[in-house]
């Protein structure tokens, strides 16, 4: 759907992306993550043809990308805005047109969407009579009314309250059902979990993680699981496939977090504890996204 | 293209629709219609509205007592009382002014308590001047009839060689169509300018400006923008004219009776002054000096239209006019699209409007009084100047090839300073919270895409 290959920004003084390559599936939901100034927005308005790359190319459906390719793209910008005094219905036809959509099909999608989302009396209102949530979800009207391919969705969530938030959630999915790809640039890691199929990390102006969310969780595992048990408390001693990190009482008995020893399997250690105490609960820990975010981060 | 369209609808119709724009279109001719009923009518009556000065002579040559007629704010009281005790008891007599008339004529004094207005010295002065000479002439004996010819005033009739031969040449005329045709520019570069600027710095701050160019290009919306700003400056200068016209006419027909009558009571003012004035010369020949030069007065402004090139100076207006509104506004979108908010313009504002303030001021001095000098020239031919100067140049008639010339820098300028523009506006648009200096002005507009 989106190739993104060796792009290179340099503003005067600063590299805004270094040597970028990343690939996006047709049909997926990707997460694009990193810290602030990590060069998301730099890559997004690449992408969006705000700005161009120094160096670099991309290719949007497997063709060069040009000016006519921004008509089936959507851009919700993580600063959001309208004009404060034309009326909102006013407003998402002359965004819609703009992306080339003819006036009479934008009217009629549009009164779809205001209907869907319990909008109906906004119409002939101006911004600056709505709230804020109100406001967004005109925006994301506006963003999706051309029906675009590739959504880009920098921070959707922000500014809408935990009921509008999971509306929009739903909408996102069932875009994403009917075949739009969307990028999604978010510092919320729990939202990546839900959502996101793909990720990759930016960080000082390069990518420095990417691929599928369970195989970037798979490589992060390392081994290691909670025990919860009862009986005499175990403790380290040479011969033991495993090395106890922590060790504390629990409700019952103990409470222990082990990491298996390298090569060995926890089959091993099972075979190693069975005959020592009453087992209760035995769980991999998975890191979450937000722990592979900072531990990334942090080691970059 | 069709994008372009889109925003130029916009941007008009925002605007057009706008209860400000409404109120400005029809207010401005009524209060503009208004002020000059306002200033014609009490120049008209000045006489009767502007308080009057009280003047007590000594005249100690007897030479004025009883010659030196009320004017229209001067009243003459004579008094036979001398000098010093006139100048003791001025103060509560009541008296504006002391005028002191020495026998040798030399060392004639206005005293007052209050500082005399700018004609009053010089009124009294002529009339002085006047009366002496006359007094002078006829004591030398010299013939009555002479006199009266001698006092009838000589006519100057411009006339210009032009391609059809010589022509009437007006310069009054020519004046006030110059003066008229640079004020509207001036005024229509600083407001429409402004709006465009205050528009970008709209879209900026309130953010919609990302969305909009992740649709169209910067320099579209930039263009989209100043194009439909113009259409409406456009639209109110039509209005404004047409409304102008059709309450001046209304209006004119009721002044025109009122000022008949004020005509003849001053006609008849003119007579009677004359009568008592030159005891020598005839009713008869005050009489048809008066008629005859009000109706060269009339005659003259007529044929001074007539010797303008109207539709050349309508063409012209039209062409500075847009060409100068897309030069200047495009700087304004750059300078909008620099900062954050209003108050920010400042330290740009100066540069840009200094060229057009300079030019202006020039013009009302300068260049009117020397259509033809080199800097008049030079200022006609630049184009950030151009649009005003050559303006007031037009009417007294320009070569055609430093027409061409300015026209032609006019269009070379308008795209090289909107090129210009627009490289600072690209990036100047997704800029926040930087403090845009010059020098960083500078950057963004060497950056590539």
């Amino acid at each position: 759907m989106l190739s993104i290959r060796n792009i290179v920004k340099q503003y005067a003084n600063q590299r805004a992306l270094d040597d970028v390559s990343i690939e996006i599936e047709q049909g997926t939901i990707f997460g694009l993550l990193g810290p602030n100034g990590a060069g998301k927005t730099s890559l997004i308005r690449i992408i969006n043809q705000i700005t161009a790359p120094d160096s670099g190319e991309i290719y949007f459906k497997n063709e060069k990308l040009i000016r006519n390719h921004i008509e089936h793209m959507g851009y919700l910008p993580e600063e959001r805005g309208l004009y404060k005094k034309m009326e909102i219905g006013e407003q998402i036809l002359y965004l819609a047109q703009l992306k080339g959509m003819e006036a009479g099909e934008a009217r009629r999608r549009a009164r779809k969407w205001f209907e869907k989302l319990e909008m109906q009396n906004w119409w002939n209102k101006k911004p600056e009579e709505l709230s804020k949530g109100m406001q967004q979800k005109a925006q994301f009207v506006a963003t999706v009314i051309h029906e675009p391919e590739l959504l880009i969705l920098d921070e959707p969530f922000s500014g809408f309250d935990p009921v509008n938030a999971d509306l929009i959630k739903t909408e996102i999915i069932e875009l994403n059902k009917k075949g739009a790809t969307i990028i999604f640039s978010t510092h919320r890691m729990e939202s990546v979990e839900e959502l996101c199929h793909s990720i990759a990390l930016l960080n000082l102006s390069k990518k420095i993680l990417d691929g599928k969310v369970t195989d970037i969780k798979g490589r992060y595992r390392n081994s290691t699981y909670v025990l919860e048990y009862e009986g005499a408390q175990i403790t380290n001693t040479a011969g033991a496939p495993f090395e106890i990190l922590e060790s504390a009482p629990a409700a019952q008995g103990y409470r222990a977090k082990l990491k298996i020893q390298p090569g060995g399997r926890l089959n091993d250690v099972l075979h190693y504890l069975l005959p020592l105490v009453q087992l209760s609960k035995v769980e991999e820990i998975i890191p979450t996204m937000n722990e592979i975010f900072i531990e990334t981060v942090s080691k970059n | 293209m069709h994008k372009i369209l889109l925003i130029v609808k916009r941007e008009y119709l925002s605007r057009v629709k706008k209860k400000s724009f409404l109120v400005a279109t029809f207010l401005v001719p009524v209060l503009f219609v208004g002020m000059i009923t306002l200033v014609g009518y009490l120049t008209a009556k000045q006489g009767e509205l502007g308080d009057k000065k009280k003047v007590v002579v000594v005249d100690e040559s007897g030479r004025f007592t009883g010659k030196l007629k009320n004017a229209s704010t001067l009243l003459y009281t004579f008094t036979c009382n001398d000098i010093v005790k006139e100048k003791k008891q001025f103060i509560d007599s009541g008296y504006d002014y002391l005028l002191y008339i020495p026998a040798s004529l030399t060392g004639i004094q206005l005293l007052g308590e209050k500082k005399p207005n700018a004609f009053t010295g010089s009124n009294i002065e002529d009339a002085l001047t006047g009366i002496i000479r006359q007094q002078r002439l006829l004591e030398s004996g010299i013939d009555t009839a002479i006199l009266a010819k001698a006092q009838k005033p000589l006519v100057v009739k411009s006339l210009q060689f032009t391609e059809h031969g010589l022509k009437d040449s007006q310069s009054g005329v020519a004046f006030a169509v110059g003066m008229a045709a640079a004020f509207l520019i001036y005024m229509s570069l600083f407001i429409y300018g402004s709006q465009v600027m205050r528009g970008v710095i709209e879209e900026k701050v309130s953010r919609i400006i990302e969305v909009i160019i992740s649709s169209v290009k910067p320099f579209q919306l930039m263009m989209g923008k100043i194009i439909g700003v113009g259409m409406v400056g456009l639209t109110q200068f039509l209005l404004w004219i047409i409304l102008t016209i059709t309450i001046s006419t209304l209006g004119g027909s009721i002044l025109m009776k009122n000022s008949e009558k004020a005509q003849k009571a001053r006609m008849e003012q003119v007579r009677s002054l004359q009568k008592e004035n030159g005891a020598a010369m005839t009713v008869t020949n005050g009489d048809t000096a008066a008629a005859a030069s009000d109706d060269i007065g009339m005659s003259t402004i007529l044929s001074g239209i007539d010797s303008i090139p109207v539709t050349l100076i309508v063409c012209c207006f039209l062409f500075y006019f847009l060409f100068g509104y897309f030069l200047y506004s495009a700087v304004f979108a750059a300078v909008g699209s620099a900062v954050d908010n209003e108050t920010e313009t400042q330290q740009f504002m100066l540069p840009i409007t200094l060229p057009l303030i300079f030019t202006f001021m020039m013009s009302q001095t300068f260049i009117i009084n020397n259509p033809d000098s080199s800097l008049a020239f030079w200022l006609s031919i630049i184009p950030f100047t151009s649009p005003i100067a050559m303006m007031i140049r037009l009417p007294f008639g320009v070569p055609a090839w430093q027409l061409a010339l300015s026209m032609f820098l006019m269009i070379g300028g308008f795209i090289f300073v909107t090129w210009a523009a627009a490289r600072i506006y690209r990036v100047g648009i997704l800029m926040y919270g930087k403090k845009a200096s010059y020098k960083e002005l500078a950057k963004w507009f060497r950056y590539k895409e």
